[in-house]
């Protein structure tokens, strides 16, 4: 077995081999050992809220129909007809009781129970009596505050063990709303012409903010005078599991409760209320948190929640070694006052997504770290070692504990695929 | 020139001129082609009439956000484009109308191409800009940009003003 992390304790060395990024048959490994064994991020709960609302959704390289079944169940159906495989939903979303397929017009129960089809008297009478014939839900569905995901290992450990620690920064972004967090509509359905780990790492990695995104925190100083030096300061943290998390002081408003001038008075007189609320219901020092420090969080392998100047989910998936389908989704509290939401809109979009000030200087980063790796015959490693010196307990945000915990995990999870000849399910 | 003379071809030499604009990267001179309270929006794919509270847009810019947009994307700074994309605007099917009242209407298909470091993206959609005469010229009050894609896949940004 080829060694492709290299995690030297002793000489503060973190080395990862640029093959993981280009290689076809990594990519089949990690089909096998990751993405058919880890929880992946389908939605949120919040995308169908009514009976018979439905949403599509490709999740772990599947067509799946995510769907509020009338028995009241959310369930995930695998988007193919038992009959010849035909895609039965076709619409991106909608709301129905019945599903058809178009091909011989087989006809399912939003449960994914056959309904009926043409020319029954060409069947036997206990056709479909095992259930086979019905459209087929991934076994295990589970939520977190509303976050929905799906496992195609009946093995797994549930979500809840799975998250592990990851959950109470999860809290941390859904307590900002007593109503709960909903989903925008919207979601930005992007790519990135590069490995999906690039996007996990990058997703968390506080030391590129400054140098890639100069251009937004020049304009950030322009709006706000005060800020004199912008600082991006704070903790990173291993939350196990491959989960990871940097929290940093806020250079930007935050709609949470952490105004700066661009905003009106109004808002602001608004946002102190919001902070008194927050310190009512969970006390000063965990208002604080919620009000005034920035979380990127990685949830192993593929969802990255920021909730930073606004709060948005992104979750990807390759369909090749070079190249990423990202969704990108925005959360906010529901019922929130329009003029905050305002805010809080024209903030995501500021720095965030296709069209923002910052996002695609990350693609670009991203692009140009995939086209290079076309000399990994000659340079063959990545360097992940920022603030191994220091000890992984005393972590700076801007170090890459992050990182090293997501490679870690992998590490792991390669690992006992390696001693297979191919990759196997 | 008066809302007399005007005429659509006036609009449509104007229009022509801020693609030339963009494609030139003379993206100040784009701006100032902006009245002081000159909007330019690009709402979701698939959600045209989308409200900007309830739905995520990708560009949402009032008239200090789209001059901060021209700014940044002309610093080196501004990674995605430096060096500069090549790019290569056309409008069609232009539809004038209002030529005699305030606010003058234009819709047009457009198709944008982009390249750099070989590879190749095309945005293609409808615009739509509302245009005021101001200061002897043509101003534009808000342009509109609805992406007539299915995702942005595999452009994967709106790094360039469209």
């Amino acid at each position: 077995m080829e060694e492709l992390i290299r995690d030297n304790r002793e000489k503060n060395e973190f080395l990862v081999h640029r093959s993981v990024f280009t290689e076809k048959e990594m990519l089949a490994r990690e089909r096998a050992e990751i993405f058919n064994k880890c929880w992946l991020f389908i939605g949120h709960e919040t995308e169908i809220p009514e009976k018979g609302d439905y949403k599509r959704k490709k999740v772990g390289g599947r067509n799946l129909l995510l769907v509020h079944s009338q028995d009241g169940e959310i369930r995930a159906l695998y988007n193919t007809c038992p009959h010849r495989g035909a895609l039965v939903a076709r619409e991106n979303e909608g709301n129905s009781r019945v599903f058809r397929c178009f091909y011989h017009a087989w006809s399912f129960k939003n449960d994914g129970e056959l309904n009926g089809m043409p020319g029954k008297d060409g069947f036997p009478d206990d056709f479909n009596c095992d259930g086979s014939k019905n459209m087929k839900a991934v076994n295990r569905l589970e939520g977190y505050r509303g976050f929905l995901f799906v496992n195609f290992d009946d093995e797994a450990i549930s979500l809840e063990e799975y998250l592990g620690n990851a959950k109470e920064y999860i809290d941390l972004a859904a307590d900002q709303s007593e109503a709960g967090l909903e989903v925008l509509g919207g979601v930005q359905q992007y790519s990135v012409r590069a490995n999906w780990k690039l996007l996990a790492e990058n997703s968390v990695d506080l030391y590129h903010g400054m140098p890639t995104h100069k251009t937004y925190f020049d304009i950030k100083q322009a709006q706000d005078p005060g800020i004199k030096r912008v600082k991006l300061e704070g903790k990173g943290k291993d939350l196990g599991n491959g989960h990871a998390v940097m929290e940093y002081v806020a250079p930007w408003g935050r709609p949470v409760a952490q105004w700066t001038p661009i905003w009106s008075e109004e808002l602001k007189q608004d946002m102190d209320k919001m902070k008194e609320r927050l310190v009512e219901r969970f006390g000063e020092e965990r208002a604080d948190r919620i009000a005034n420090y920035n979380r990127n969080i990685i949830i192993f392998p593929n969802l990255v929640i920021n909730d930073i100047m606004a709060i948005t989910a992104r979750t990807f998936y390759p369909s090749s070694p070079g190249y990423m389908e990202v969704s990108g989704y925005s959360l906010a509290p529901k019922r929130e006052d329009e003029e905050h939401r305002m805010a809080r809109n024209n903030n995501f979009l500021e720095f965030l997504g296709p069209g923002g000030f910052a996002t695609p200087d990350d693609n670009e980063a991203l692009e140009l770290c995939q086209e290079a790796y076309n000399n990994n015959q000659e340079v063959q490693w990545n360097d992940i070692s920022k603030g191994m010196v220091r000890g992984e307990e005393n972590a700076m945000a801007t170090d890459e504990i992050q990182m090293r915990s997501f490679w870690r995990q992998y590490k792991v999870r390669i690992e006992e695929s390696m001693k297979k000849e191919v990759a196997q399910t | 020139m008066t809302v007399a003379t005007l005429t659509r071809q006036d609009v449509v030499d104007f229009l022509y001129k801020e693609a030339q604009l963009l494609d030139e990267w003379k993206l100040k001179e784009w701006a100032a082609l902006f009245t002081d309270d000159g909007t330019y929006k690009i709402p979701p794919i698939g959600e045209p009439e989308a409200s900007p509270t309830e739905s995520l847009f990708y560009v949402h810019d009032n008239r200090t956000r789209l001059q901060e947009r021209a700014e940044r994307l002309l610093k080196k700074e501004a990674h995605v484009e430096y060096p500069h994309s090549i790019t290569l605007r056309n409008y069609h099917n232009i539809l004038v109308s209002g030529l005699g009242s305030d606010v003058i209407t234009v819709e047009c298909n457009f198709t944008t191409h982009r390249t750099k470091r070989e590879v190749l993206d095309t945005f293609i959609g409808k615009h739509t800009y509302e245009i005021v005469q101001q200061n002897g010229g043509l101003a534009i009050k808000s342009k509109k940009v609805v992406l007539y894609l299915d995702s942005l896949r595999p452009h994967g940004k709106i790094s360039l003003i469209l």
